[in-house]
């Protein structure tokens, strides 16, 4: 945990506009569970060094951890990783960090995900686990993102959790599309997530307003707090 | 040093002493709990000091109201890597708060609305370095900060500043809090980078 591994970029892909996915491969990585992140640490050739945390998107998968990174607005690190870095490029990584908001394939009750913007990243870590390892337990996500084109993982939430999968969108609806782009609300989550009478366990991320409102909001309707994890990404450039 | 990555710049440097290793100034005030904020009224709200014979000293809003309180400048240092420098605060001095409490004990345990808790030595609630803190800049602490009233021990990374602090437990032996059990560091000093296991 206390060691820093070399990473190398072995694959990018493009997921948004404003969002890239790198697939690292680090020697020595020993596994991580659905939903932890790593620190990443660049150096410049100064030897200046800036380290920010990013959650994994990947399920374990030998030495391989796959990172989706959105550009942050006045970013330090993140413009490096989503614009800048190319395959073979290396930098070093610690981790996997986080131990409270994972989902592990043991668990049997219902689970409920709830995105806002890139806060989708730890979440499809737990889609794809859960996917993976054939768990029965039924999951459903309820994706806020500000329009269209900055769902991040489209095609393949479409493939694997399209009967489970409610997007709402903030800022532009696509044409046709049956509620008015808003926030999520009250009445969007009694309609789009398990009921507290199921007691899922509820896993919330994104920006600090949006797991704040969404957390509030699961509260008031009686969903039991302490089966409710966020995870929040902080307005300053921390970007988990 | 690491592996240089040519194509990165970074920021501009601003080596500042007031700054620990690893951080970086931020002027908002990030929130990061692991769950939902709790909503505690202080017409229900008490904080307990419980010591190690079991002893149990209580106060509720108004008692707590009516000690003397303190107004601290002090730095924030978050374990994410954020620190806010010189931020006011209004609370009450965990040494005002144990004047009356007969203990030997060596740790304390500190326990919250909606169930967080952490650990830290006793000698670091003490000294003036640790408040019962009920207002930030002026105002009234907001509930995603921690009101009504938070642990303020701006000497260790954040996390040991409980939120919605309800009461600590004074014991001699160590119990690792929540995060504490989690990979985060046992004792957090900024200073020398303790932010996980085995650092």
């Amino acid at each position: 945990m206390a060691s820093w591994h070399v990473a190398t970029v072995v694959e990018l892909r493009d997921e948004t506009p404003t969002a890239r996915s790198l697939v690292l491969e680090i020697p020595g990585w020993r596994g991580h569970q659905a939903g932890q992140h790593v620190d990443v640490r660049l150096t410049a050739p100064d030897g200046y060094q800036a380290v920010r945390s990013y959650s994994i998107a990947s399920v374990p998968a030998g030495e391989r951890v796959e990172l989706t990174v959105e550009v942050a607005p006045d970013g330090e690190v993140s413009p490096y990783l989503a614009q800048v870095a190319s395959v073979g490029d290396k930098f070093e990584v610690r981790g996997p960090v986080g131990g409270w908001f994972v989902w592990r394939p043991q668990q049997t009750e219902p689970v409920q995900l709830v995105a806002g913007g890139s806060g989708v990243v730890p979440l499809m870590a737990m889609v794809r686990r859960h996917v993976a390892s054939a768990n029965g337990a039924p999951l459903r996500m309820l994706y806020s993102a500000r329009r269209p084109e900055a769902v991040i993982y489209h095609d393949e939430l479409s493939r694997t959790a399209a009967g489970e999968l409610t997007y709402a969108y903030t800022r532009v609806a696509p044409p046709g599309w049956p509620r008015p782009a808003g926030r999520i609300d009250a009445g969007l989550l009694a309609e789009a997530a398990f009921p507290p009478e199921l007691a899922p366990t509820c896993y919330v991320c994104g920006p600090t307003g949006f797991v704040e409102t969404i957390a509030d909001l699961l509260v008031r309707a009686e969903h039991d707090p302490s089966r409710i994890r966020t995870e929040r990404f902080g307005p300053s450039g921390g970007s988990r | 040093m690491g592996i240089v990555s040519p194509g990165f710049s970074g920021r501009a440097r601003s080596e500042r002493a007031d700054l620990p290793p690893g951080q970086y100034l931020t002027k908002d005030f990030p929130v990061l709990s692991a769950g939902p904020t709790p909503r505690v009224r202080t017409e229900d709200w008490e904080f307990t000091i419980t010591t190690e014979t079991e002893q149990v000293h209580r106060w509720d809003w108004a008692a707590f109201r009516a000690l003397p309180t303190e107004q601290p400048t002090v730095d924030l240092h978050c374990v994410t890597r954020w620190s806010k420098l010189e931020t006011t605060w209004e609370g009450v001095s965990l040494d005002t708060l144990l004047t009356d409490v007969e203990t030997a004990a060596d740790y304390a345990f500190v326990h919250s609305y909606g169930g967080y808790t952490t650990n830290l030595p006793l000698e670091d609630l003490l000294d003036g370095k640790a408040w019962v803190a009920f207002s930030y800049d002026g105002e009234d602490l907001p509930a995603e900060h921690g009101g009504p009233a938070r642990l303020l021990v701006p000497h260790l990374y954040l996390w040991k500043s409980a939120k919605w602090v309800r009461g600590i437990t004074l014991s001699n032996s160590d119990e690792p809090g929540f995060w504490e059990s989690l990979g985060y560091h046992n004792y957090g000093d900024p200073w020398r980078e303790q932010r996980y296991w085995g650092d």
